[in-house]
């Protein structure tokens, strides 16, 4: 056993004196008692180890033993992730509840996947077949999905497969199939394998450009602002914008196979009305409950520090695990802020010379590298699978000028900026159209999208000017194209999560709204004066609004469809 | 029992340095100087080189004042003597009453398991209409008062501490004013309330160590009630403050500061004090009420912006008024869909004809002719303002829906509020 012994405490930074070997970044425990504090290896300088503790250290003394696992901080993949609430590092916390009660006690660590639970394991290969890692040897049903059961991710080279298990029932931890190397070295097979977080899972034979739109059924989003399949987004925005709840509104709709929900170093309040509700809510893709294509990761703001860091870790390793069986999965983190803190607060204490606002230098490249685990991939067997990220950012002061929003931007494939005015104005979501951005292909046609986009930027001018000329000195021109504006932003950008039926809109059913909202705005209307032209919109938002209430290709739909082109054509001119 | 250490080796600001062994990290010592003695805590331990800060402040303590290590963590007496009780930032009676020595119990302890935690359902009842009807404030929600100095912050804070359906009211002062603290005293002990409730407060004149210990002890013997099945109420104030020491404590540690001056875990340290609030599912619950002082009315300053993004809203005070644009109370849509079926709607309606008023004052102010609607939104601003912004108002729910119902026919007809006819048949007075 490699033991160190505690020389310094300061926070949860502990430095520990050793004398075996020591690897960077592995996993220690430190020993108060009976109960051990699981700690990471964060710095090595001479003969000193210095240990982040995912603990508080309150307790702890010089001369303190300090047990050197040997092993990296690593989650356990299988199956029976699915469902799971986990904290940071992958306790699972309802089983925590039940042994600890209503308090989190230090120390404390469960098994994340159960041991006793039997899955019905399929092979899916012969022995003599010819295998990578990564590669399915068999499979068994994880609630709605067949789970693979894959070749270890750790091994490497053609493997040849000496023996697979019949049918049959098989906990986690028995071995179903063994493998051998180039080097005659058999490896087991489990149903379970574990992997270090900081490490991308890259068994796949490559990586492909993400094209395809991921619908999220925000209009705003998939119109104006899409996410590809695979693609990278981030969502900066002020307190009270409303990150959390477009957060929520997407982890319900996105059109994908798995969901992961990091809650990173926010209230935990949030995250309850998520675990809470999700079990009761039914995902119409599949008619049961979204809880069985969730996984969420909890480790809320005053839950340790440390540990906080390593939550987006264990989320984004728990989605390239399920990318690995060729799923669509998408990883929600809130906030990365929170995460870039975490980072903040033991660069400060390992005394290493500041950044912008005190953030370390190595900012940036941590969250690209984290931003760059996304992607589709093309697996060894031609099956696509891909990780969509999309993470708030909680900039301080609302200003996007700092440098954790900036280092996300030059890294993410479309931002959708927050707006406090846009808020305050309780227009939600409250994504600030002239502002944000996206690299990926709209589900809507091009040349109406860049009409559209025209409208809400010269209306908006428009609106500026009028706030210094007033109505008076507008001209009726410049009014039609503010209204016009005012109007696409009303019933198109702005979406009501509290209906049933305008919380969600279908890709179809947006290409229809936005196809009729593109040839109204193409329309030249006429009108006498400024105030007949107001209350013409005014009456046609009403109407628009209740039509995007009514269920898709419906009777009212159409009718209501019927009564906006009536309204419409009374005022269009023909000259 | 105890070893005595006499020979300090360093001393700048609250920080003293001893050479000690088999000292426990987070331990409390015992400083005795010339000019009085004070609790200490073990901050940093580097090989036999002890960091401790001094409650008292370092001001007194000499090279070779004793050092003695009591071997054990901060603690605080609870039980049911504490009420009505008086004590400062380190758990000493303040009033001329006993030490209390019973039943100690850790402070700062671990959080709750999310969990076990349960959403909110239970709205509490303060008799502002500010806060009742526009912006319910929830049983176990962490909400703070934005404020400049100057506004009546405490006076409001008080005001809902006495008429909150809570059983416990617990007052957490950090750098009040002597006068503020004799006014929290005084304002409770005359209405009734001081024997429910427990008071920590630190002054502005004690050492700046106790400061940041006030909000871990009230919120640690919160939390003892509340596992008694008892409804909480914690009062802090100012939490800005508490911020300020954390600031100047990390600057004399030559901690690296991150924003203006604060730490960087100030978030870390602000969210583990307000995430205490919570619902006990089957047991008591702990509701926070915190004033955060915003210098120059800015609320992109550090400490106002990491509370936001930690609390579930925020009441913003602006000339002795809660301002409904600015403030919000993130729990509401959990309550207030219970209460009465014209709640929500009033809600909206009085607030968005608020905001056209707002409108009509600023044309009127650049001149703009005022038509007919301006007039009516003139006479509806003044009346709101009056009868259901100011503080002095004090009625219940039902009674401030009412009101606004009438206000709203004063000034307007059914059609011109835009609210959907089945509530006008319904509410709107003959």
């Amino acid at each position: 056993m490699n033991l160190g012994k505690i020389v310094g405490v300061n926070g949860n930074l502990l430095t520990v004196e050793f004398e075996k070997p020591v690897i960077q970044n592995e996993v220690g425990f430190a020993r108060l008692g009976d109960i051990h504090l699981k700690a990471e290896v964060i710095r090595i300088r001479g003969r000193h180890a210095e240990l982040q503790v995912f603990e508080d250290t309150t307790g702890l003394k010089v001369g303190d033993q300090v047990e050197f696992t040997g092993s990296l901080l690593s989650v356990e993949l299988g199956p029976g992730l699915l469902t799971q609430v986990f904290d940071g590092l992958q306790n699972p916390l309802p089983a925590l509840a039940e042994e600890c009660g209503f308090f989190l006690q230090r120390g404390k660590y469960i098994k994340p996947l159960p041991r006793d639970v039997k899955w019905a394991f399929t092979p899916l290969v012969k022995a003599g077949a010819t295998v990578l890692a990564g590669d399915a040897v068999g499979q068994v049903p994880e609630g709605i999905f067949a789970h693979k059961i894959m070749v270890p991710f750790r091994l490497s080279g053609r493997l040849t497969v000496k023996f697979v298990a019949g049918a049959g029932e098989f906990t986690v931890e028995d071995t179903v199939a063994v493998v051998v190397d180039d080097k005659d070295r058999e490896h087991e097979v489990k149903l379970m394998q574990v992997w270090p977080v900081k490490m991308p899972i890259k068994c796949y034979a490559e990586r492909l450009r993400p094209t395809e739109p991921l619908a999220t059924s925000q209009r705003i989003v998939d119109t104006f602002f899409p996410v590809a399949r695979g693609g990278t987004y981030c969502i900066p925005g002020p307190f009270g914008a409303g990150k959390t709840v477009l957060q929520q509104i997407t982890s319900r709709h996105a059109d994908v196979d798995v969901v992961i929900i990091a809650a990173c170093g926010e209230r935990a309040g949030e995250v309850v009305e998520t675990l809470r509700e999700f079990p009761e809510l039914t995902d119409p893709k599949t008619g049961k409950s979204l809880m069985e294509r969730t996984v969420i990761i909890c480790n809320t703001s005053s839950m340790p520090v440390a540990a906080r860091e390593a939550s987006v870790y264990t989320g984004v390793t728990l989605a390239e695990y399920y990318r690995q069986m060729g799923l669509d999965v998408l990883l929600l983190a809130d906030s990365t802020s929170r995460w870039a803190q975490a980072l903040r607060e033991m660069s400060g204490r390992l005394e290493e010379i500041p950044g912008e606002e005190a953030f370390p230098a190595y900012l940036e490249s941590v969250i690209a590298a984290f931003y760059e685990r996304g992607g589709v991939v093309r697996l060894h067997n031609d099956e696509t699978g891909s990780v969509t990220i999309g993470g708030t950012v909680s900039p301080a002061g609302g200003n996007f000028e700092e440098p954790v929003t900036q280092a996300t931007l030059k890294v993410v494939g479309a931002f959708h900026g927050l707006s406090r005015a846009r808020s305050d104005a309780r227009r939600y979501p409250a994504i600030d159209p002239l502002e944000s951005w996206s690299k990926y292909t709209s589900v809507v046609d091009v040349d109406e999208l860049v009409q559209a986009r025209h409208f809400l930027r010269e209306g908006s001018e428009v609106g500026q000017m009028m706030k210094v000329v007033g109505e008076e000195g507008t001209s009726i021109d410049d009014f039609m194209v503010y209204l016009k504006g005012e109007y696409l932003d009303a019933v198109y950008l702005q979406q009501n999560a509290f209906n049933d039926v305008d919380a969600a809109t279908p890709v179809d059913r947006q290409k229809h709204v936005f196809g009729f909202i593109a040839r109204f705005l193409k329309t030249t209307l006429k009108f006498e004066d400024k105030d007949t032209a107001r209350s013409f919109f005014h009456k046609l938002t009403q109407a628009t609004r209740d039509w995007n209430q009514l269920a898709f290709d419906s009777d009212e739909f159409k009718k209501q469809q019927e009564q906006l082109d009536h309204q419409i054509a009374e005022v269009t001119s023909y000259d | 029992m105890h070893k005595v250490y006499h020979r300090i080796e360093q001393i700048a600001g609250n920080v003293i340095v001893v050479s000690a062994e088999g000292i426990v990290y987070g331990e409390l010592a015992q400083v005795e100087s010339a000019f009085g003695t004070s609790l200490a805590q073990v901050i940093r331990l580097e090989a036999n080189r002890v960091y401790l800060q001094v409650f008292a402040g370092g001001r007194g303590v000499s090279t070779d004042s004793k050092v003695r290590f009591l071997g054990r963590t901060m603690q605080i007496p609870f039980s049911e003597n504490l009420m009505g009780r008086v004590f400062t930032g380190s758990g000493v009676p303040r009033d001329n009453g006993p030490e209390l020595t019973e039943n100690l119990i850790p402070i700062g302890g671990p959080s709750v398991n999310p969990a076990k935690r349960i959403i909110p359902r239970n709205m509490v009842r303060t008799g502002i209409p500010m806060i009742d009807v526009f912006n319910t404030l929830v049983e176990s929600q962490k909400l703070p008062i934005f404020s400049v100095a100057g506004e009546p912050y405490n006076e409001l804070l008080a005001r809902i501490a006495l008429q909150a359906e809570v059983d416990i009211i617990i007052l957490g002062g950090m750098g009040l004013k002597h006068d503020d603290y004799l006014y929290f005293r005084d304002y409770l002990e005359e209405n009734g309330a001081l024997s429910r409730s427990v008071l920590y407060v630190h002054t502005a004149a004690d050492p700046v160590v106790e400061c940041m210990l006030v909000p871990d002890i009230a919120l640690a013997t919160a939390e003892q009630f509340a596992l008694q099945n008892k409804r909480v109420l914690v009062l802090l104030t100012d939490m800005t403050n508490f911020a300020d020491a954390m600031k100047e404590v990390a600057i004399t540690m030559e901690q690296i500061p991150s924003n203006r001056g604060y730490p960087g875990d100030l978030y870390s340290q602000l969210a583990s004090r307000y995430e205490k609030a919570v619902d006990f599912e089957g047991s008591g619950s702990i509701t926070i009420l915190a004033v955060t002082t915003m210098p120059g009315d800015d609320v992109t300053h550090p400490v106002p912006d990491n509370t936001g993004y930690i609390t579930e809203g925020q009441f913003y005070l602006k000339n002795g008024r809660i301002e409904p644009f600015g403030s919000l109370s993130r729990l509401k849509q959990q309550v207030n869909g219970k209460t009465r079926a014209d709640h929500r709607t009033i809600m909206d309606t009085m607030i968005q004809l608020y905001a056209s008023y707002k409108e009509t004052l600023e044309k009127q102010s650049m001149g703009f002719r005022m038509s007919e609607w301006d007039t009516k939104l003139l006479k509806y601003g003044e009346r709101f303002e009056k009868e259901m912004m100011a503080l002095s108002v004090n009625i219940p729910l039902e009674e401030a829906l009412d009101r606004g119902w009438n206000i709203l026919a004063d000034c307007f007809e059914p059609q011109e509020t835009g609210i959907a006819s089945k509530l006008t048949d319904e509410f709107w007075p003959k």
